[in-house]
């Protein structure tokens, strides 16, 4: 169960570093989403079955259909 | 030269951070400072004062129901401020388009 | 988007999605979730029909009228339950002593006035989804 946790973590850490690294902008949205996705299971190891729930909807869901409805009023490629 | 001093601050920083997290008390565990009587008090009067299984749902919407309050009002004023910048541009453009036809 | 696969898809899976989320906001008070989890589930419901059929059928299910008054009865409707506290007797939202049937814990009809407030809660998140993301697709 550490061990899951360790990995889990580890995976939160890149998947932060490579949101703030990518330059295309939509697939910054869906590391973004993974790393939500990743967050609500580390939630649900944490006991926290509710904060997993909305974490999973309003994280992992809307908020990266948002992101991608505001870039596609914009621009797709950072500057 | 600043690229050495800002490897120096950050190591430091480095340090610290990783010092405090040695320092911090496991997960649920007895030693926990937010383990008090406030919690005592929950796990014990819920079920009597509220009837409800879940207490978490408990705390939110009845010992602290104001401060739910509160969190429903953010969410009305976000939309309220998104609607009334986003709209406002739609309306313009429909206005200006009326005007055009008519002259 | 015109495809029928997505299409049918989405017919199909809707009203379970939804299920789902009124299932989370009536057990609010027996079962992980609640007003803001099962409010978000709702909504998202909705947004998956918005992407597959369409802004325009999708504001003729849920129209920006008929959003507007559900996010203001939702806040409303929680002040109201608030102020039957002070009506009966006791203070703003309070639970027991206004006299709300408590029932037997367990039980969907128990808890007072937590359900109530739950319903709110969700009715206002799931309407603050939908206008958020209609009102930021719509096209000028």
């Amino acid at each position: 169960m550490v061990y899951l946790n360790v990995v889990l973590v580890l995976f939160l850490i890149v998947c932060a570093i490579a949101v703030e690294r990518t330059k295309d902008l939509l697939g910054a949205v869906i590391i973004f989403a993974a790393y939500s996705l990743v967050m609500a299971v580390l939630w649900l190891l944490m006991k926290a079955p509710d904060i997993a729930l909305t974490e999973a909807a309003i994280g992992a869901g809307v908020t990266s259909i948002l992101f991608i409805a505001v870039i596609s009023r914009t621009r797709r490629m950072e500057k | 030269m600043k690229k050495l001093m800002l490897m120096v601050v950050l190591a430091g920083l480095f340090v610290v951070l990783v010092s405090s997290i040695l320092k911090m008390p496991a997960l649920g565990s007895i030693d926990n400072p937010s383990y008090n009587e406030v919690t005592h008090y929950y796990l014990e009067n819920t079920l009597d004062d509220t009837k409800a299984v879940n207490v978490i749902a408990a705390v939110i919407t009845d010992y602290r129901a104001f401060d739910t309050l509160g969190e429903t009002t953010v969410l009305f004023t976000s939309i309220a401020a998104v609607i009334s910048v986003l709209q406002i541009s739609h309306h313009k453009k429909e206005k200006n388009k009326g005007e055009k036809q008519h002259g | 988007m015109d495809d029928l696969i997505v299409k049918t898809i989405t017919r199909l899976i809707v009203p379970f999605i939804q299920l789902y989320g009124i299932f989370i906001i009536l057990h609010g008070h027996i079962s992980p979730g609640g007003g803001f989890s099962g409010g978000a589930i709702l909504g998202s419901s909705i947004i998956l029909f918005t992407l597959s059929y369409g802004l325009e059928r999708a504001s003729k299910k849920v129209p920006h009228k008929i959003s507007a008054i559900l996010e203001s009865a939702g806040i409303l409707w929680y002040i109201f339950i608030g102020l039957i506290g002070i009506a009966l007797g006791g203070t703003f939202l309070a639970n027991q002593d206004s006299g709300f049937f408590m029932g037997e814990a367990g039980r969907i009809l128990s808890a007072g006035m937590i359900p109530l407030l739950t319903v709110a809660i969700g009715i206002k998140v799931a309407s603050t989804m939908v206008t958020l993301f209609h009102t930021i697709i719509e096209e000028d």
